[in-house]
């Protein structure tokens, strides 16, 4: 007894929200992907639409492959930010409750015309820098967390398991150390 | 290139939309909850980015036994497989630096806008910045073996 209650403290430790939302929301990305690859067979990733937009401006044979499929990711692009917005506008609102929602306490909200809205404390430093690493990378790595995370993973590709074995190692060793240089938030 | 069916994009925007409603209610648009995860503080993301790949991973095993090709391109149900080489290590590892560093992706970047995040703009802008240099850079170092680079 005393045993299973030391290990129901540990577990509640490791996942202080619980795991409800996670793997809600992981379902509705998934739910995301599959409704396109169900009309399309295309298994879409975030990260290219980097690159493809970039064709509109500029005439580098390395963004000018992707003219067939920059208005296509362009509308994806829009959903993604716009499917954020739903979600703000309803359950961050509190307009839709659910007892699967855990609202946490990260970051600032503010409210904008009756709609909750939500910024972070992160640095702009590391944003910005950190956003640059992540342009070159995930553009050479042939992917990001949705194309080799989501699609790379689902189709059980091995480039992909790489490719996320990889990049979660490094992020994990980077955060520990921004994070014992005293870096915060 | 061919006329697309009418609904490719509005069923890639139906799509779009689940996909960011996920990533915002997961909190994965978040920068502080990744760094959190990364941090061994909070160890629920993984769930969204695996939840994710096995509802993917249920469909691209099934559709291929159940139609031949998709209704609005014509085109046949593969999975995503690429090539493995040095580039998939060597970008992993300068993303995974990225990411550890600044807690954002670019999906979740996108959807981070949408929940209100505007100093995720910074983010994005280092996005674009960071793939129209390796863009730049490789579009120029290719050009001799152009022919020799293949799919990736």
């Amino acid at each position: 007894m005393a045993t299973s209650l030391v290990l129901l403290q540990a577990v509640a430790e490791l996942f202080p929200n619980g795991i409800s939302r996670y793997a809600v929301g992981g379902l509705l990305v998934g739910l995301g992907t599959v409704v396109i690859y169900v009309g399309t067979g295309i298994p879409a990733g975030a990260s290219t639409f980097l690159e493809s937009t970039l064709s509109y401006v500029s005439d580098q044979s390395r963004f000018q492959r992707y003219v067939a499929s920059r208005d296509w990711r362009v509308v994806f692009t829009a959903g993604i930010v716009l499917g954020g917005l739903a979600f703000a506008a309803t359950v961050q609102s509190g307009v839709v409750t659910t007892s699967l929602y855990e609202p946490g306490t990260t970051g600032t909200l503010y409210e904008v015309a009756g709609v909750t809205l939500w910024s972070t404390d992160v640095q702009p430093w590391r944003l910005f820098l950190g956003g640059i690493l992540v342009g070159i990378g995930t553009r050479i790595g042939k992917g990001c967390t949705s194309g080799h995370g989501v699609c790379g993973v689902g189709s059980a590709s091995k480039t992909s398991l790489v490719g996320v074995a990889t990049f979660l190692t490094v992020a994990i060793g980077t955060a520990q150390v921004v994070a014992a240089l005293g870096v915060s938030p | 290139m061919a006329e697309r069916h009418p609904l490719f994009k509005p069923l890639v925007f139906v799509g779009g939309l689940l996909f960011g409603f996920g990533l915002g209610f997961s909190h994965m648009a978040r920068p502080e909850v990744v760094v959190n995860f990364l941090l061994f503080e909070d160890l629920g993301l993984p769930f969204v980015m695996f939840g994710a790949a096995i509802v993917s991973g249920i469909a691209f095993a099934l559709l291929p036994r159940i139609r031949d090709a998709a209704p609005l391109t014509g085109d046949p149900y593969e999975r995503r497989l690429k090539p493995f080489d040095r580039n998939v290590l060597v970008g992993g590892a300068v993303f995974g630096v990225g990411w550890g560093l600044s807690g954002i992706c670019p999906g979740a970047a996108y959807a981070s806008l949408g929940v209100g995040n505007v100093t995720i703009l910074w983010a994005l802008g280092g996005m674009f910045l960071g793939a129209y240099a390796q863009g730049y850079w490789r579009s120029r170092s290719r050009a001799p073996e152009a022919a020799a680079a293949g799919a990736d």
